[in-house]
């Protein structure tokens, strides 16, 4: 398996899929949406978003059910095409042109609301599918799992704190076993911007706690854009938070400055 | 008033008085032994050129004397007297009168194949002077238009009173005059036949658009003109009328596939479950108007022609209780696996067929259509079948209630809000078990509906769903989840583009390529004609 | 850390595996042979052409429930026209075996009987080269490989999923029937093909034969499933079982499920396609009725009755359904359907996992 030197060509290769280049940062924005609109059936879930992002942030966004936040996300991972607006990736990617797989494969992890992880496979074989590897067909009927890569695995597993139930069914962890074992593929997937959409939902608060942790340690190298309500959570990590609206930006700053704004009070945090 | 008027006009032709005796119920004989002695005589020559002056007369007395000679019933007596013995009645030949016994000594008078043609056809033509303007009709339509029979056919022509009857006799004098030797009465012929619209009479028009090989006089060539142009106005029209033929039958299809599909449409956009059982209820609901209509023969044999209008709720009523059955026994407990509901209601529908199988055996059932039914709206060549018109009006019918019944009850409230977001319903109060069985109670009853319709114009037997279904579901697939409208289109649109494409690559290749472009139309819009859109249609 | 299976890692098959799998083909290719050329009818232990025919026929299907397995197991894509890539191998293997008839036929033709029925005087273009058992033997392939991808290829580019995927091969399916069931479409309409006489110039009617065709039937069986169980253990089968599972998060992953999805697709066509090549010269015939969309959910049915995503439930579902169908036809055929019908509900309601699963769970219940 050679797919260091394959992932850093950047040629369409094999049956149409893109191998991707490195994401190029050097202006700071690592996310840049502009002008970003999408309706359902005449319902603007996102109206004239603009939204950017520097490499290495921690991101936090919050906002009351229905100002698009998910629809964010889906636009930045591809799932949705926006009707109007510009979506890049670092500074040459446009996200508008590719799809789920070939985004993700260039570096955008996501983290669904709801758990998702692959229930019938135990937690390592759930890591293993995650892992930054050559993704096609023909290499995954050879792929052979090396010594450094169980050691990733390891690694992994340990700061997740899955160790012990390395060999279970995923299926059967518990809600906050589930969401730890998502962050953990996300990992695996060395993504250079992680989307995660209420990551700490379900979890208990020494979990919360550790999470935390675990977010403010993986900025700087990472780019984190985090969807979440728990307002303490948001406080404990947050340096800059963004608040959306009825699909647009209402405001945006540090957590003490939103916290106080007028606007933000009225339609989301409540007098 | 108008019949008087007729028989006024009519008075001008001597031949109606013959006519005007037999309307009035009393019969004369316009012809005469000498007239008939040819019959008579050894030479066949001589008995065709009686048969020819009996045809000339154009009296329809002669029929009784040209049937009995046909079928062999005419015998003649040494003395040339001429009877006819049917069934062991004996009449004058000549005067129609009752004999009292028959003669000692008669024989058959014999005729050869040729001249039994040669009847045959007389027989045809005179039938055009009959009292009953049907026969009058049928006759008009089968005189084939020659300058021999033009005489024939302008006196009937002068003397008809029947509209109808009038324009097929019009039309076959003009085509008669074609083959006139005169100018003026062949370019007149040819203005009265361009409004024709007979594919017969564009074949003649067209006999004369071939130019001649050698050279061509004035007249000639006045004539082939006016023909080619006559020839290009009807096959407009007939393409019009083939369009408007086609449009219809798609429509008519359309409507059929509408009505099939609705219920499956609603069951899937708020299950997420394809019935394979549907076809079934439309089986259900063709016996059940075969039911319906075997208690009306057998205790209201008078108003038999109304059992339909029975039949149609208790269609509805029975497909829609064993649909609600099904639900409550069997999909109810696959909510959320809509696989594994696809095989278990595939079980249901083998189970449904054998059980039909068994009570009312493999061979269909007769269901007759109600006299109201039969027959159709005649635009001259095009016929449009009053069972095919009813069954447009009733699915518009159906689908403007399915309609209200969506957007102005409780429960089409509760359907659409299950339909779109079935954790949202729930979580505001919405009784979604008890939706579900409402909603699938609806769509096997419009299954049935849909069945008592397909009994009108098909076979009633147990594999009568299964024909439909598949059909159906591509109906489904293209129309989209969740919105009436997408199943309508989709309907419709699929009848029509199937009755414009039969006629150019046959009914087999037409199913192939429609399952080509639906699969070519999901490429683009993978969620059907229309469909929700956002986020949680998806998940 | 606790010990876990290392992905990838685990044996192919345990011991008992190879010895069963070693036993099974002792069995097909010497013991049946064996014991139906070699041993006198008179004695207890001849097995009859009968039996070894409907054995052969229906390690016939339990390739073709291997094979939807693939699909529907362990992707979790539902067929409903998989007797298509059946038949239609069947009908690439048949127009060799009607060559082969020769002036054997009624006609005594060079042409097959139903071409001098329908007065025709030469080959169709498509029949060209099917006297040849290699170019045949290649059209069995790629015939059914060739359609399976395309039509793959579409549907899964458009992500058209679950019911609608079902429901549209369905159509297919019977689409083909259609038009296999005219005269004009050169196959022999209703009646198909039958009548076979030879194959590579030996007597298809000889018990030799048979007993080769067996066997080379039985080697394929086994073949598959050592097939099956390679690509399951490998990365691919679990990245196919991820399809299943989650194909969201699978492509958030970095996967595009297409490529997976139509690679196990087309193979599984194929699978089906050699299975029906097979089944012909075995059975003797093959007709459009073969890709009825009734013939094609029977298929799901053996697959749910034995286990979805087992390696042996779709071979025991397979021969459980043959083997009633067999029964019934013969003894009470008017109950078969009613039988088939509530086989499908009550599967489907109360045994989920299949008999294998129902088998699993009774040894783990057992052990506890």
């Amino acid at each position: 398996m050679n797919t260091d030197d394959d992932l850093k060509g950047g040629v369409t290769s094999g049956l149409g899929h893109i191998m991707p280049a490195g994401v190029d940062v050097s202006h700071g924005p690592i996310l840049y949406l502009e002008g970003i609109t999408v309706s359902f059936d005449g319902f603007r879930a996102l109206n004239d978003l603009n939204f950017t992002v520097e490499a290495g942030e921690l991101r936090c966004i919050i906002g009351p059910n229905g100002a698009g936040k998910t629809t964010m996300m889906d636009v930045i991972t591809g799932k949705t095409r926006p009707d109007a607006g510009t979506a890049f990736f670092g500074q040459t990617i446009d996200l508008t042109r590719f799809t789920e797989a070939e985004i993700a494969h260039r570096g955008i992890g996501r983290k669904f609301q709801k758990p998702t992880v692959f229930e019938n496979h135990t937690v390592v074989e759930n890591l293993e599918l995650a892992m930054k590897a050559d993704k096609r067909v023909r290499a995954s009927l050879r792929a052979k799992l090396r010594a450094d890569d169980l050691a990733r695995i390891g690694e992994t597993l340990a700061l997740i704190r899955l160790e012990s139930e390395a060999g279970r069914l995923a299926g059967t962890l518990s809600h906050g076993q589930k969401q730890w074992l998502e962050i953990g593929m996300l990992l695996m997937q060395e993504p250079k911007l992680l989307l995660l959409d209420e990551p700490a939902a379900g979890m208990t608060d020494e979990e919360t706690a550790r999470t935390a942790e675990l977010f403010k340690q993986l900025a700087g190298s990472h780019t984190l854009v985090v969807v979440e309500h728990d307002m303490d959570f948001i406080a404990s990590i947050a340096r800059t938070v963004t608040v959306l609206h009825e699909g647009s930006v209402l405001a945006e700053g540090p957590m003490d400055v939103v916290k106080n704004d007028e606007r933000v009070i009225e339609v989301y945090l409540g007098r | 008033m108008t019949s008087a008027l007729g028989r006024l006009r009519a008075l001008a032709v001597p031949l109606v008085l013959a006519l005007m005796f037999l309307g009035s119920g009393q019969s004369a004989f316009a012809f005469d032994a000498e007239m008939v002695s040819g019959l008579l005589s050894e030479e066949a020559s001589d008995k065709a050129d009686a048969i020819e002056k009996i045809v000339a007369s154009g009296d329809p007395t002669t029929l009784g004397l040209l049937a009995a000679l046909r079928d062999g019933t005419l015998r003649v007596t040494p003395d040339k007297k001429l009877f006819i013995k049917e069934r062991g009645v004996l009449k004058d030949a000549i005067s129609g009168a009752d004999l009292e016994a028959e003669p000692d000594e008669s024989e058959k008078v014999t005729i050869n194949n040729r001249l039994r043609s040669q009847v045959d056809s007389a027989i045809a033509g005179l039938r055009i002077f009959s009292k009953d303007a049907k026969e009058r009709l049928v006759a008009a339509k089968a005189i084939e238009p020659s300058i021999d029979t033009l005489p024939m056919l302008s006196k009937a022509l002068a003397a008809e009173t029947d509209a109808k009857v009038r324009e097929v006799l019009r039309l076959a004098e003009a085509s008669a005059k074609l083959q006139s030797p005169d100018v003026a009465q062949q370019l007149a012929a040819i203005e009265s036949l361009a409004a024709s619209t007979d594919p017969k009479v564009r074949t003649q028009l067209q006999a004369l658009t071939s130019p001649p090989s050698g050279t061509e006089t004035p007249e000639a060539a006045k004539v082939r003109t006016a023909a080619v142009e006559a020839v290009a106005a009807i096959e407009r029209r007939l393409a019009m009328y083939d369009i408007v033929g086609r449009l219809f039958t798609g429509v008519s299809l359309g409507s059929i596939l509408l009505l099939v599909a609705l219920g499956l449409a609603i069951t899937y956009g708020l299950l997420g479950v394809i019935n394979m059982a549907h076809g079934e209820m439309l089986m259900i609901g063709a016996y059940a108007t075969y039911l319906t209509q075997q208690v009306f023969r057998s205790h209201f044999p008078d108003h038999i022609d109304w059992y339909l209008v029975c039949a149609v709720p208790v269609s509805f009523a029975i497909a829609a209780a064993i649909g609600m059955l099904l639900e409550r026994t069997v999909i109810r407990w696959l909510y959320g696996r809509p696989l594994e509901t696809l095989l278990a209601t595939w079980g249901i529908s083998l189970f449904l067929i054998q059980l039909v199988r068994q009570v009312f055996g493999a061979q269909n059932v007769e269901v007759a259509n109600p006299s109201w039914m039969s027959g159709g709206i005649e635009l001259t060549n095009l016929v449009l079948p009053y069972n095919r018109i009813v069954i447009i009006g009733f699915s518009a019918a159906v689908l403007l209630l399915v309609w209200l019944m969506l957007t102005r009850t409780r429960l089409g409230l509760f359907i659409r809000g299950v339909t779109q977001n079935r954790t949202m319903a729930s979580c505001v109060g919405v009784p979604t078990g008890k939706v579900d069985l409402m909603a699938f109670g609806l769509g096997s009853g419009i299954g049935g509906l849909a069945g008592c319709a397909l009994s009108q114009i098909g076979n009633v037997g147990p594999d009568l769903g299964q024909s439909y279904i598949i059909d159906s579901f591509m109906v489904v697939v293209l129309g989209g989840v969740g919105q009436l409208l997408g199943t309508v289109y989709a309907a419709l649109g699929l009848g029509v583009v199937a009755k414009f494409l039969e006629p150019f690559i046959g009914a087999v290749p037409t199913k192939i390529l429609i399952l080509v472009l639906i699969i070519a139309f999901i490429q683009k819009r993978p969620q059907g004609l229309f469909a929700l859109k956002g986020r949680s249609v998806e998940s | 850390m606790t010990t876990f299976t290392i992905p990838g890692r685990e044996p192919l098959f345990s011991g008992k595996g190879w010895a069963a799998l070693l036993a099974f083909l002792l069995a097909s290719v010497v013991l049946v042979p064996v014991l139906f050329l070699a041993v006198p009818e008179s004695s207890p232990f001849h097995l009859s052409a009968y039996f070894v025919t409907l054995i052969g026929k229906i390690m016939c299907y339990c390739v073709v429930a291997v094979a939807m397995n693939l699909i529907w197991g362990y992707t979790g894509i539902l067929s409903l026209g998989h007797g298509v890539f059946f038949a239609l191998g069947g009908y690439a293997f048949g127009m060799y075996l009607m060559r082969m008839i020769g002036r054997e036929g009624q006609y005594q033709s060079d042409l097959p009987d139903f071409m001098v029925f329908l007065d025709w005087k030469a080959y169709p273009w498509y029949w060209s080269f099917t006297d040849q058992f290699w170019y045949s033997a290649l059209l069995v392939v790629l015939v059914p490989g060739l359609l399976a991808f395309v039509f793959g290829y579409f549907a899964f580019r458009s992500r058209i999923k679950g019911v609608y995927f079902s429901i549209i091969t369905q159509a297919l399916t019977f689409a083909f029937m259609l038009l296999f069931f005219r005269n004009d479409t050169g196959f022999g309409g209703n009646n198909g093909f039958t009548d076979f006489k030879r194959i590579l110039g030996f007597r298809i009617s000889d018990p030799g034969t048979r007993a080769t065709l067996f066997a080379i039937t039985a080697l394929y069986l086994a073949g598959c499933l050592v097939l099956t169980r390679a690509l399951i253990r490998s990365k691919y089968g679990r990245v196919l079982t991820a399809i299943r599972d989650s194909e969201s998060r699978l492509m958030f992953s970095g996967y595009n499920p297409l490529w997976f999805k139509l690679s196990v697709w087309t193979l599984s066509g194929v699978l089906c396609g050699i299975a029906g090549a097979l089944y012909v010269p075995q059975v003797g015939i093959i007709n459009p009725s073969e890709m009825s969309p009734a013939n094609s959910i029977e298929i799901a049915i053996w697959v749910a009755v034995g286990g979805r995503g087992t390696l042996l439930g779709p071979i025991l579902g397979a021969g459980i359904v043959n083997g009633a169908k067999s029964f019934f036809t013969q003894s009470f055929p008017e109950y078969w359907l009613f039988f088939l019908g509530i086989l499908f509900v009550v599967v489907t309601l109360f045994l989920p996992k299949g008999v294998a699963g129902w088998i699993a769970s009774r040894k783990s219940g057992d052990k506890t």
